[in-house]
């Protein structure tokens, strides 16, 4: 890892401008997520990257929601990526983060990750530190399009067979920050059934990712039973910017696709 | 001010998942599943995403109760024993060692788990004994 980044977060710190830096800590062989409140500690900030690029991502907009809560007088520096900036921006529009109280500090994905993702922008406006990757290919979706309806319905529903309802897509999920949860209402999705109701849990979780997911492929990652959940939210995602032209992320003055639906 | 993470295996059942407790100003919030545990490589069950919700819950016994009459009283662990072992005894001299069972749990070590055994097959003489990570 460069060292653009330390020289940012050690100045940001030593000027007494943020209380403390959430992002990346490399300890005892393992990457976790660490607030950095004391220089020193810098040496061992990391990126992510453990075997192989982007391997060792966490939900740190989660957390910096709780830490804000707790301390939302105090100002706070953010380890950000692409996908992690789109969510800001979308936290800042649902009133879940105050703009004025977080400095976002920017890092660019390296190739190799952002076409893992297929991800439409690998780098933040915000960067500091790593490359300014190309947006890279989607094929994801279009193979499961290539499918006729009857093999499509299939598929899904064969994937969502396996769900063990561990709740790991909803909880490890940046940008899922309600209370109460329609997925643990019996009114709603039907409770206490392993797997969940088929496919009404997913698409129930799918639909509540309007305007939301900033495909960070978080979910994905936690699944347990390797359902393709990211491919299932880009489609979603792709579906609000062709019927919407919203583009979830990309602006905090935009206005949600809830408010621009129109009675025609 | 202090965030940090623990790292620390799940207690629940034998896999031995690798999570990260999260720690808000000494409180414990929340749990996340290690990326870099090789056992887990960032997934968890249900039970291991809400291990954090028992350490500081209000039902969990801090201390040995003893059942009196209908009612189960706070207790010190030289009673508590006493009347486990006066009343195993009895129950062993009347009905017979495979008369009583024992479970044990996924909680425990597993020397903990080895003495639990020991104790059911050479003390009180019967081999009922089980696992809740077998439910």
């Amino acid at each position: 890892m460069s060292e653009k980044m330390r020289e940012n977060v050690r100045a940001l710190l030593a000027e007494g401008k943020i209380e403390g830096f959430l992002g990346l800590r490399e300890e005892n062989g393992h990457v976790v997520p660490h607030l950095f409140c004391d220089p020193k500690e810098l040496d061992h900030l990391s990126f992510g990257d453990w075997k192989k690029a982007g391997d060792a991502r966490y939900p740190l907009n989660q957390l910096m929601i709780r830490l804000s809560m707790e301390h939302p007088q105090e100002t706070f520096g953010v380890l950000v990526r692409g996908c992690d900036e789109r969510g800001i921006k979308e936290l800042f529009k649902w009133k879940q983060l105050n703009e004025e109280k977080i400095v976002l500090l920017g890092m660019g994905c390296p190739d190799a990750l952002a076409k893992a993702c297929e991800c439409e922008k690998p780098f933040p406006d915000c960067l500091i530190d790593g490359p300014k990757g190309e947006k890279a290919d989607s094929q994801k979706v279009a193979r499961v399009e290539a499918m006729d309806l009857d093999t499509r319905l299939h598929f899904w529903k064969a994937e969502f067979d396996r769900c063990i309802k561990c709740f790991g897509c909803r909880n490890i999920c940046p940008m899922c920050f309600c209370n109460e949860c329609s997925l643990e209402e019996d009114q709603l999705v039907e409770t206490g059934e392993i797997p969940p109701a088929n496919p009404t849990f997913h698409l129930a979780r799918a639909i509540h990712m309007v305007g939301r997911c900033i495909d960070c492929g978080l979910c994905e990652e936690a699944c347990p039973a390797d359902i393709p959940l990211r491919t299932l939210y880009k489609k979603m995602t792709e579906i609000i910017s062709k019927e919407f032209g919203y583009k979830t992320g990309f602006s905090v003055d935009e206005k949600s696709p809830f408010n621009i639906i129109e009675v025609k | 001010m202090e965030f940090r993470t623990v790292l620390t295996t799940c207690p629940y059942c034998g896999c031995g998942c690798g999570l990260l407790l999260e720690v808000l100003d000494g409180k414990l919030i929340g749990t996340l599943p290690s990326k870099t545990s090789p056992v887990n490589e960032g997934k968890l069950c249900v039970k291991g995403w809400t291990v954090h919700e028992f350490v500081t819950s209000p039902n969990r016994l801090t201390q040995p109760m003893v059942r009196k009459g209908e009612r189960l009283e706070k207790s010190s662990w030289n009673e508590a024993l006493e009347v486990a072992a006066k009343r195993l005894k009895e129950i062993k001299e009347k009905y017979g060692p495979e008369s009583i069972g024992v479970l044990t749990s996924a909680k425990c070590t597993n020397e903990e788990n080895y003495l639990l055994q020991k104790f059911t097959r050479a003390a009180l003489g019967t081999n009922n004994v089980d696992h809740c990570a077998r439910l």
